[in-house]
Order: C-alpha cells, then structure tokens, then sequence
C-alpha cells in the first residue's frame, strides 16, 4: 500500500465517521421527538400522565447525549459546568418549591428557558458576523425577540407573583400608544436587519427594545389576569425555540418548540374564553380595575370566622356540598382545611366536589394542584 | 440554509402545530399545570443548540454566552421535570387518597 491509498482510506474512514454521527444524532433526536410526543399524549389521563412524563425526560436525555456527539463540540469542560450548575439550581427549585408558589417557580424556570434561547441566537449572530442570509436572520431575529421579551416578561411576572412588585396593573397614560410604538420600531429595525444584515448595534438595539417590551407587555396586567399571561408567555418561548430550530436546521427544536407554542396558545385561548374575555382585552385593556373592585367589595362584607365543627354541622343537612375555592384559599394554605371538612362531611354521607373555575389560582389548573397537595382525590376535582 | 432545508423545516413546523393541536387539545384542565410545567421543560430542549455553542469553540463570546445558556437550560428542563413528576404524584385515586 502506497503513501496515497492510506491517505484515502483515512479520508474515508473520517468521512464515514461523520455520517455515523450524524446519523447518530439525528436518531437520538427523532427519538426524542417521539417520546416528547407520546409523554405530553400521556397528559390527557391523570393515571398514565406519570409515565408520559418518564418517557419525555427520557426523550430529553437521549436528545441531550445525542448532541454532545455533535462533530463541532471541541471542548466538554465548560458544557459539563454548565449542565451542572444548572441541574443543581433546577433541583434545587424543584424541590423546595411549595405547590401554592407553583406558578412563579413556572415564571421563573421559563424565564431561564428563554434566556438560553435568545443568548444561542445572540452567539449565532456573532459566529456569522451578522452577514446572514435574509432567512436565516428572519429565524435568529424571532427567536431573539421573543426569547429577550419572554425573558423580562416571565421575570416581572414572576416578581408580581412573588409579592416583589405590587400586583395590580401599572398603567399611565398613552401607554398603549407607547407600547405599539416600541414595538413598532422593533420590528422596522428587524425588518432592516433582514434586508440590510450585518449591522451589529442596530442587532444589540432591537434586542435591547425586546428586552425592555416584555417588560411593558406585563406592567398593565394584573394578576388575577396572570393565567393568561402565564401560558402566552409560554407561547412565546416556545415559538422562540421553534425559531431556534430553523436558525439551526434541528428538527427536535423545532416539534419540541412548535409543541410548547402551541400547547400555550391554546392554553392562553381557552383562559379568556373562561372569563369571557378576549386576548386584545387582557392584554392592552389594562382590565385589572375590575378585579380590584372585587377585592374592595369583599372588604367591606363582614367576615365571619367559622370553627370546623360548626361549618360541618350546618352543612351536613345538605346533600350535596360544592366547593369553590380560589387563590385565597393557596394563600391561606387552607387547602388542608378544607380537606378535613369535606372528611367529616363525607362521614356523615354528604357528597362532596370541588368545582374549579378555569382561570381560579394564578396559572391555569393551579387550583387542582393545590387540591391535590391536600388528598382530595381527582376524581371530584371538577 | 438552502431552500429545500427550510422547506423540509417548514413541513416538520407545520405538522408539529397540527399534532401539538390534537395533543393538547386533549389535556383536561385538571392537568393544564402539570402540562405547563411540562411543556415549560420540554421547551428547555434549546440545550440542545446552547450544548454546541458553548462545546464548539467559535469565539470566546460565543463560549461565554453558551456556558450560560446550557445552565440557564438545564435549570428549565431539571427543574421542570422535577416539579412535574411532584406534582403529578399528588394526583390520585379516590381509594388510595382515602388510605393516608
């Protein structure tokens, strides 16, 4: 064997090597699109949702090992830094969290999510030098921008929920016209970006202007209107890694952010159609006013305090007894309470259920959780 | 990117809406937080695309920028994982709830 055929045969044996990579991940990935599929398919039933569940962080690791097979990946010292501190803030959240704080740990985690999004596409635009094909750069500047508003957005929401910042609306006067303004010059400087690419401070002033909108996008709103908010947020993050996905030909970011988009979209739709309301209303109608009405009406009824045994007593001569419980009674912590009454009620053969309000807590289903914290089973959560 | 690329992606985009349609759609509200806080995880799957940035070495910018997003990530998707697997052990039966 002469000097040329070991060239070639080394030159093969590379080349044949990336094409079992890629093939490699691009398995793990379609894998993983599955398993993310079957496991939120999982969801629709209380009783196989926990194994749908295995299934996508198993979907999730496959996708994860699959990826650090990538040929470009030089370096694992600061991906293996990066995994673990992140593992251990995520842990970390996820276990101390009490279920009542359930829709900030949420707010919060996402704001995380969007973040990575936005800074994958600020790097991206960086590797190129910001000369992108006009497609390419449409992708990465939709993923900034709703990566960078998610961001601060699910932060003040999260604040808000937290008691950090007051919860009713903020609102001044021409703020509406403010906000479609900044907006406005967003995306003119989005769409001279496309037609125009490689300006670096125009890029980092649009991310900017992102940045500061999800933050006048969750001013106004209350947060009795948080639900709402909560899953078009969630929307936003997910188009944001379904963006990410066309900036970087990968197709699991794509199902998996398109499934999220859309899983929060119709989240956000079926909120407001619970409270007869429409998407425009609640989020440039500053609507907050009503719900503070309702917290001064409550004021100024008497409040009677009730022991358990007598509440029980009055109510054994029903039949049927409804519960109706809303953020008060997370707050309260009074889910337990409440529990030990529908106990003693059942004891003396009442029927007890739970009717819950779509939008009652401040995510959607919070008040399920909280229940569900307490025994009651799910069976009579309505 | 070329333009059978973005169209193949496009296709995948499109019937990943429709299935994310008929999936969802199905999740009764009982578990809208469980779903959330899962898809909330699964959206963490930009790891994926923060993992190579920061893994690959471009510049040190985009190494920077990328350590911080696989961390960020990984927050998303461990935490989310997490408190969806307590939440939905929370949800039970009418007979075992009874037991304890």
């Amino acid at each position: 064997m002469n000097a040329d055929d070991a060239d070639m045969i080394c030159v093969i044996r590379v080349h044949l090597r990336l094409i079992m990579q890629t093939y490699f991940i691009e398995f793990s990935y379609l894998l993983a699109s599955i398993l993310f599929i079957l496991g939120l398919k999982g969801l629709s039933h209380p009783e196989t949702a926990k194994r749908g569940m295995h299934l996508a962080e198993f979907g999730m690791l496959m996708a994860i090992v699959g990826t650090l097979m990538h040929h470009e990946i030089v370096t694992y010292t600061w991906i293996l830094i990066g995994l673990a501190i992140g593992s251990v803030v995520g842990l970390a959240m996820g276990v101390w969290v009490p279920m009542t704080a359930m829709p900030q740990r949420t707010a919060l985690s996402h704001a995380f999510g969007a973040f990575a999004a936005a800074l994958v596409g600020i790097s991206e635009f960086f590797k190129h030098g910001g000369h992108l094909e006009p497609v390419m750069m449409g992708a990465l500047g939709f993923e900034v921008i709703l990566g960078a508003l998610t961001t601060t957005g699910r932060l003040l929401a999260f604040a808000k929920l937290q008691g950090l910042v007051r919860g009713t609306p903020m609102t001044y006067k021409g703020q509406n016209i403010f906000n479609m303004t900044l907006l406005a010059v967003t995306v003119g400087i989005f769409i001279y970006l496309i037609v125009v690419p490689g300006s670096m401070p125009l890029f980092f002033t649009m991310v900017g202007l992102a940045f500061i909108f999800g933050l006048l996008l969750v001013m106004p709103i209350g947060s009795a209107d948080m639900p709402v908010v909560m899953s078009l947020l969630n929307s936003y993050a997910g188009l944001a890694s379904a963006a990410t996905g066309f900036v970087l030909s990968n197709k699991v970011l794509i199902i998996a952010g398109t499934l999220d988009g859309f899983s929060g979209f119709i989240l956000s739709i079926l909120m407001c159609r619970a409270m007869n309301r429409s998407i425009t209303n609640v989020l440039f109608g500053a609507f907050g006013s009503a719900a503070t009405a309702g917290a001064a009406g409550e004021l100024q009824g008497s409040m009677r305090e009730v022991g358990l045994e007598d509440i029980a007593t009055q109510l054994a001569y029903a039949n049927k007894v409804i519960f109706v419980p809303g953020y008060g009674l997370a707050t309260a912590q009074a889910q337990h309470a409440v529990r030990e009454l529908a106990d003693v009620l059942e004891k003396r053969g009442v029927t007890v259920k739970y009717g819950i309000h779509p939008v009652a807590g401040r995510m959607p289903g919070h008040m399920n959780v909280v229940l569900a914290e307490a025994n009651v089973p799910y069976s009579a959560l309505y | 990117m070329t333009h059978e690329t973005l169209i193949s992606a496009l296709y995948v985009f499109a019937l990943a809406a429709f299935l994310g349609y008929q999936v969802i759609s199905r999740v009764p509200p009982l578990l809208h937080t469980p779903l959330m806080s899962a898809t909330n995880a699964i959206s963490g799957i930009s790891l994926v695309g923060s993992i190579v940035t920061a893994g690959a070495n471009y510049s040190t910018v985009s190494t920077i920028l990328g350590v911080i997003a696989v961390a960020c990530s990984t927050t998303n998707v461990v935490g989310g994982f997490v408190i969806t697997d307590r939440m939905l052990k929370m949800f039970k039966r009418k007979e075992i709830a009874k037991k304890e």
